[in-house]
């Protein structure tokens, strides 16, 4: 897996909320996390972990609060992060390679093609890189919903239930590429249900409630504790 | 330059996934012949006739083609949520809607030039000694229902009653345009033609200040 375009970034959150008219999806969250840690968000269906993973991406302004990226170099393309979320975020009617290309070039890549071929070979795509994503299957759709989100080398990477549709493979090689890309320095933020080879990762573990933050560890036995919590 | 080079890879991205599918021109196309073969029929206009009430017929139906041909133009980005991937990867949103404004425009166009011989042979009227400037004006129109169908278009996307939405939203917008560009075809197709300059100045200021107002709150209609 490719190095970092830019130093290491955290990610600080600073008393944010989030309403979605009169129902608070967030409530006063505050949580710093370091650069390069790699950050398992856990809870119930609907204690706000994806809304934490879009503020995080900036797709959703918070109705109140702040989000920093501290450590960030500039505003420029890498400086953004990578964001996995539910659905691909990838168009249907153009192949694999297509896709990546078209957002290797938005965020000035330097060579847009060789980075999309890259990408494909490392989420073993390369053999379908022409074919239409409309064509894939489940699981392929989200290797190349995780090729994209690596396209422009991000330091922080927000995977909203990464082993979506992933076969045991899938899961295994997503595990390691993780693995490969935090250990470059990458700070990784997922949401996950339940304990994987992918949970085995995390470093710590924040636990989610109708919206807050009731539960923040890096210790083994609180960490497992959180993670078998995080399907319930 | 970012701004430039964001627009050029998205419009070609448009233009790409358009002529692949060929969707949009095909619909836009064939409902201005239906309307315009329809009207023909229907009224059996005299020369006269048509040139009093052939160009308003042509852009009346110019202008239900654009809303069938803009209605999915953000609509494509919900299913797959490409807009927020779109949002994350490009440094000015104001890109995306210039990529899709250029891209609807181009289609417009291309279904206007096309309609245009076969309006001169239905309704009798001829066109070309005035051609230079009856583009003209098929082009401030067709800018000016682009510009604003695309922004209505981000906006119904995210509403409920979407399909119904856009319609309703721009139509009435639309109808100062609807109205000039007619006139301003009549005078141009009449018999002894006259140029309506403060017209096609009017066209151009409508597409300048809602070209404005998109780049400046734009941002806005693209959140969630």
């Amino acid at each position: 897996m490719s190095a970092l375009a830019l130093p290491p970034t955290g990610l600080r959150f600073e008393n944010i909320d989030k309403r979605y008219g009169g129902l608070f999806a967030l409530r006063r969250v505050s949580l710093e996390i370091n650069p390069g840690e790699c950050v398992v968000l856990a809870g119930r269906n609907g204690s706000g972990k994806t809304t934490l993973l879009r503020i995080a991406s900036r797709i959703v302004r918070p109705t109140a609060g702040k989000l920093s990226f501290p450590g960030a170099a500039n505003d420029s393309a890498a400086g953004r992060p990578g964001y996995v979320a539910h659905t691909t975020m990838v168009y249907d009617e153009l192949s694999a390679e297509e896709n990546l290309v078209l957002f290797a070039k938005l965020q000035d890549v330097p060579g847009p093609a060789a980075r999309a071929e890259e990408l494909l070979c490392e989420v073993g795509l390369f053999e379908r890189r022409d074919s239409a994503v409309r064509t894939f299957s489940r699981g392929m759709r989200q290797r190349i919903a995780i090729a994209r989100a690596l396209i422009h080398r991000p330091s922080v990477l927000l995977f909203d239930e990464p082993a979506t549709g992933l076969d045991p493979l899938g899961i295994s090689w997503l595990a390691k590429t993780l693995g490969e890309v935090n250990r470059a320095g990458c700070t990784v933020v997922m949401s996950l249900h339940g304990e994987s080879e992918i949970s085995a990762l995390a470093t710590r573990a924040v636990q989610l409630d109708a919206g807050s933050v009731v539960a923040d560890t890096k210790t083994g036995a609180s960490l497992r504790s959180i993670l078998s919590f995080g399907g319930a | 330059m970012a701004l430039l080079s964001n627009t050029a890879t998205l419009l070609g991205k448009e233009l790409r996934t358009e002529f692949r599918s060929r969707e949009l021109l095909t619909t836009t196309v064939v409902f201005i012949l239906v309307v315009l073969i329809l009207f023909s029929f229907a009224i059996s206009p005299t020369t006269e006739e048509s040139r009093e009430f052939g160009p308003g017929l042509l852009w009346l139906a110019i202008l239900f083609a654009a809303s069938l041909m803009l209605q999915p133009c953000f609509l494509r980005e919900q299913s797959n949520d490409t807009l927020s991937s779109l949002r994350l990867a490009v440094s000015d949103p104001f890109a995306i809607f210039l990529a899709k404004l250029i891209a609807n425009t181009l289609f417009l166009l291309l279904t206007e030039v096309l309609m245009l011989p076969l309006f001169a042979v239905f309704y009798n009227i001829p066109i070309l000694p005035k051609l230079p400037l009856l583009l003209l004006v098929l082009f401030l129109g067709s800018v000016g229902i682009s510009v604003a169908g695309t922004a209505l278009s981000a906006i119904s996307a995210q509403a409920r009653m979407r399909e119904l939405l856009l319609p309703l939203l721009l139509l009435p917008l639309l109808t100062p345009v609807l109205v000039v560009s007619a006139t301003v075809c009549v005078a141009l197709l009449d018999r002894e033609p006259v140029v309506h300059w403060q017209g096609i100045g009017f066209l151009a200021a409508f597409d300048l200040i809602f070209l404005t107002v998109l780049w400046l709150f734009g941002e806005y209609l693209l959140e969630e």
